[in-house]
């Protein structure tokens, strides 16, 4: 590699060398200044993330970098900020709630870091190696972080669970990279791609591609690679809980946009057969199993699930309406999710902590107001129903599988969006319908500022539908 | 004409209200005197705001009129607002009940009364805006945006069993417009549009129409609501407060009935014919089957609420006989039933207040001691029944003679339902009115207070006036549903000259 050519790919890489360095300096910070340190390295931490998105989007061009192996181009910043802006709200909402429950450790900001670069790792991934990096150093922050309360039985079970089935799926999708290499000798997305526009198909590459995709289907917890999910959700410290519901779920899902719509776009016929099978069980699963739900975060386990379902139908499409159609829906879901999770830490009592079960809720609309009126735009905005967000979000990805004449696909997934309304009408149900319960303790300023601009923004969506359109329309152009 | 936005104006005023509503707090006597005044006022000043539109409405031109076109590059969708003479009437209507409503409730709902009039507020922005949206996107947000208030208003304001009733409204009615988004996004594909006026010129495929008229149906059906996808509606109807029953009845019915004519009839002229003897079945089944059901009820709302789903059964015969007489006298039955079935809940509602129970059972010889009250009920008695001389007569009477054209078998069947909506509605005023005065707690109940008058006097007047006089709903309608018609023939025959031209 020639210096100016190292030159041109680290100037494409600036954010993520940021993260990267910052990190490690963070550590630093916390290793010699002991464990008072988590405020300032939390405080540092988002300031890193913020620092990093501001190069990201004013300075960073367009281009390839390493020989190919890490792309910057529209889409990957799109999903980049996307990221970066849930694991600074993340980060924000974890404050209070770890000083609180004594799990304040400066490795906490400095863990959601590095998973953050890892997630920007893989958005960027042209490559079958660089994917498997950045996944991995994704994921071995996360199993820590799933743990990192680890005086609680249940935060360590989750931990455990999450780093088996997260290895067991990071091997198979491994073993699905070396046989595609093995049948086209390239791990590059685009030589990929051009050995099979040639007309080869050899039957072990698909095996290859079912295994890959099934390493990412476990990751944004598609069913039927989902059995992990609600069990993490409800084990994990809630602040953890939210993180691994946006910022991995964004990241995993761009790798998953990238990958069958660059490397194996010739083979559509193939993938998108498998895009159609997760999606649909997605959205029955997580539309049914949620409905016996009492405990809020795994309520919200399952609801992640079914929007997993939802984003895969404009996947499935497999075209320029559906890939933008997927990209508004993570917008939208990880606003959403971001907010809810802020509303279920404010659920929070003096003498008892903090608390899980939907029933705590109840009556919600006349002991908190605020609260309650956010929780209820975000429950109906997930629920689908105009004219929040969560509608065109719904809106875009079932127009794009009308298009592709998906219409079997287009129809199950709106029925399951009837199905799903009901337990999102539970909840307000319970928080508007029933006899108040015992009174939150008052809710930290940073939970009212995440859930507050959650729920404008899911409502006033309407009105900045047309500018995030258009930027939508520019990522997705990437690979058409 | 007026060059400012008039249309968004009066749709978005009630949203307006509300930002002046939600810093008072509803704790006190005096805060919730403020909140019931300014919501009064408000909703006042888009119904006078509304008589601008009624105002400048050129009734000669069929076309869209007071078009607001604001493109939303990248969303889908763009805002665009009009009105022609199918939908220009039912604004009048939404604005001109709601301040009815917000009386009817000043003194039976003390209990959060400001999240209450919040609701009402957010759900006539909703409701104005179905009718001007001229776009479909925005048409269908609005239509299911509806559904939010009104689920929170059977919730926390309804009777005994409101949370099954909210949750049936609220899921009935979901399942039916999901398909229809999907039909909608199908059309979108096809005509490149999301633009109402555009879609009416574009010609869909024949095959295509068919689905897209079912999947229309699905949700339309479920509004309106027909035989047999009605049972939501006699539940919600007997747990919603009075006010929300009346926008129910009022106006929300009436969204199954101007989709129809909206979509539909123009937009899939050859499913529309196809599948007339369909609906006309289902619509005589409904104007029969629901009315014998009405007779047999012991609660006043689920009587009144049965006898809404007969009602429209004449509004769907009335659309699909797809002549001049059916369609107008459609529109004007919606019109007319929205006026009368409003007044009925609020009658029932005026005597909810004073005894707290709907059973029929409960009362008996009112006009001993409520002689005005007595009048009001019989007058709108009689406008149900379609009595000469009330405004329930020249839509009934409209509908059947647009039937007897299409269809005279329909017709007479439907005729049958005169006669049985003359057994129930009697019988019903017979024992709620006439007899005994026996029982004690009746005998304390007072006359019309001032505010009952000034509720129901006007929505008398309107409903005797429109029935000797129907000139000026019948003149604002007639241009557009001729277009309507005209168009909607003009298709059928060039698709059936199509298809001897194939032979």
């Amino acid at each position: 590699m020639t210096a100016e050519l190292l030159n041109t790919s680290l100037q494409l890489s600036v954010p993520e060398l940021m993260l990267a360095v910052g990190a490690m300096v963070l550590l630093m910070i916390g290793v010699f200044t002991g464990e008072r340190s988590v405020t300032i390295v939390s405080g540092l931490a988002v300031a890193l993330l913020i620092m990093s998105g501001l190069w990201l989007v004013l300075f960073t061009d367009n281009g390839a970098a390493y020989g190919g192996a890490f792309l910057s181009d529209p889409f990957a910043r799109f999903m980049k900020v996307l990221a970066l802006i849930g694991s600074i709200t993340a980060m924000v909402m974890s404050v209070g709630h770890a000083r609180a429950e004594r799990i304040d450790k400066f490795e906490y900001p400095v863990l959601l870091v590095i998973a953050t670069l890892g997630m920007m790792l893989m958005i960027s991934a042209n490559d079958l190696i660089a994917f498997y990096l950045g996944l991995e150093l994704q994921s071995l922050a996360l199993y820590v972080v799933a743990a990192i309360n680890r005086d609680s039985v249940r935060s360590t079970e989750a931990g455990l669970k999450y780093f088996v089935l997260g290895a067991l799926s990071s091997g198979m999708l491994l073993y699905g990279a070396s046989l595609v290499y093995g049948y086209t000798g390239y791990t590059g997305f685009d030589e990929i791609a051009r050995v099979l526009g040639e007309g080869e198909r050899p039957l072990g590459l698909v095996f290859g591609l079912v295994f890959l995709l099934t390493g990412i289907a476990f990751k944004i917890s598609a069913v039927p690679f989902h059995m992990w999910t609600p069990d993490v959700y409800e084990g994990a410290p809630t602040p953890v809980t939210a993180f691994f519901s946006a910022a991995p779920k964004i990241a995993a899902m761009a790798i998953f946009i990238r990958l069958v719509s660059s490397a194996f776009e010739p083979i559509r016929i193939d993938w998108q057969q498998i895009v159609v099978f997760l999606s649909v069980a997605s959205m029955a699963l997580g539309a049914f199993a949620a409905i016996g739900q009492r405990n809020i975060k795994r309520l919200m386990a399952y609801s992640s699930i079914g929007h997993m379902g939802y984003a895969l139908v404009g996947l499935a499409a497999g075209t320029q309406a559906g890939v933008r159609g997927v990209i508004i829906y993570m917008l939208i879901y990880m606003v959403m999710t971001l907010g809810t999770f802020a509303c279920i830490l404010a659920m929070r009592r003096k003498e008892e902590g903090n608390v899980e079960n939907i029933d705590e809720l109840a009556g919600l609309s006349s002991t908190n107001p605020f609260m309650a009126t956010m929780l209820t735009i975000l429950m109906f905005s997930l629920a689908g129903i105009p004219p929040l967000a969560g509608f065109f979000g719904k809106y875009v990805v079932f127009a794009a599988a009308i298009q592709a004449e998906l219409y079997w696909l287009a129809v199950i997934g709106v029925l399951a969006s009837v199905v799903g309304a009901y337990y999102y009408l539970r909840i307000i149900k319970i928080m508007w319908f029933d006899e108040p319960a015992p009174e939150f303790a008052p809710v930290a300023g940073e939970l009212k500022l995440v859930y507050g601009i959650s729920g404008l923004f899911t409502l006033g969506y309407i009105i900045v539908a047309s500018p995030l359109g258009l930027a939508a329309d520019i990522a997705a152009r990437t690979f058409f | 004409m007026t060059d400012w936005p008039i249309l968004s104006v009066v749709t978005f005023i009630p949203l307006v209200t509300v930002l002046f509503i939600l810093p008072i707090r509803d704790d006190t006597e005096t805060g919730r005197r403020n909140i019931r005044n300014v919501t009064l006022l408000g909703t006042v000043f888009t119904f006078i705001l509304s008589l601008f539109i009624w105002a400048g409405f050129d009734a000669s031109d069929a076309g869209f009129q007071m078009v607001e076109n604001v493109e939303m590059a990248g969303s889908g969708f763009s805002y665009a607002m009009g009105v022609d003479g199918i939908s220009v009437l039912f604004v009048i209507l939404t604005t001109f009940l709601m301040p009815f409503c917000i009386l009817a409730s000043w003194k039976s709902v003390n209990h959060r009364v400001r999240d209450y009039m919040v609701a009402f507020l957010i759900l006539e922005t909703m409701m104005i805006g179905v009718f001007c949206a001229l776009d479909i996107v925005l048409f269908y947000v609005f239509f299911e945006a509806g559904l939010i208030p009104m689920f929170i208003i059977i919730g926390v304001w309804g009777g005994k069993r409101r949370v099954y009733a909210s949750f049936k409204f609220f899921l009935y009615t979901l399942l039916g417009s999901v398909l229809m988004l999907l039909a909608i996004m199908a059309m979108y594909w096809d005509a490149g549009t999301t633009n109402i006026a555009e879609l009416l010129q574009h010609d869909f495929p024949a095959s295509m129409q068919t689905w897209l008229w079912l999947a229309f149906f699905a949700s339309f059906a479920v509004k309106m609501p027909m035989w047999p996808v009605h049972t939501w509606l006699p539940d919600a109807h007997v747990e919603a407060p009075t006010a929300g029953s009346v926008i129910l009845a009022g106006i929300l019915l009436k969204l199954g009935g101007y989709g129809f004519l909206r979509f539909s009839l123009p937009m899939f002229p050859l499913a529309s014919a196809d599948f007339a003897p369909f609906i006309f079945t289902l619509s005589v089944v409904a104007i029969i089957y629901t009315s014998l059901v009405a007779m047999m009820q012991d609660d006043i709302k689920k009587l009144i609420a049965y006898s809404s789903v007969a009602h429209m059964g004449y509004v769907t015969m009335g659309i699909f006989a797809a002549n001049q007489q059916g369609v107008q006298g459609a529109i004007f039955q919606m019109i007319s039933h929205g006026l009368v079935s409003g007044a009925l809940f609020l009658c029932v509602g005026v005597v909810y207040d004073r005894l707290h129970t709907r059973e029929i059972a409960a009362y008996g010889g009112l006009v001993n001691n409520m002689p005005k009250y007595a009048v009001a009920f019989m007058i709108f008695t009689m406008a149900n029944v379609g009595l000469p001389g009330t405004s329930g007569f020249v839509g009934e009477f409209l509908t059947l003679m647009g039937a007897f054209r299409a269809n005279t078998w329909v017709a007479l069947f439907a005729a049958t339902g005169v006669i049985l909506s003359a057994a129930y509605a009697l019988w019903l005023y017979r024992r709620v009115i006439f007899g005994p005065l026996e029982k004690e707690n009746l005998k304390a109940m007072l006359d019309l207070s001032l505010r009952e008058k000034v509720i129901l006097y006007p929505l008398i007047a309107l409903v005797l006036f429109f029935g000797v006089y129907p000139a000026p709903l019948l003149d604002a309608t007639a241009v557009s549903v001729d277009a309507l018609v005209n168009q909607y023939s003009a298709s059928l025959q060039a698709a059936s000259q199509l298809a001897q031209g194939m032979q």
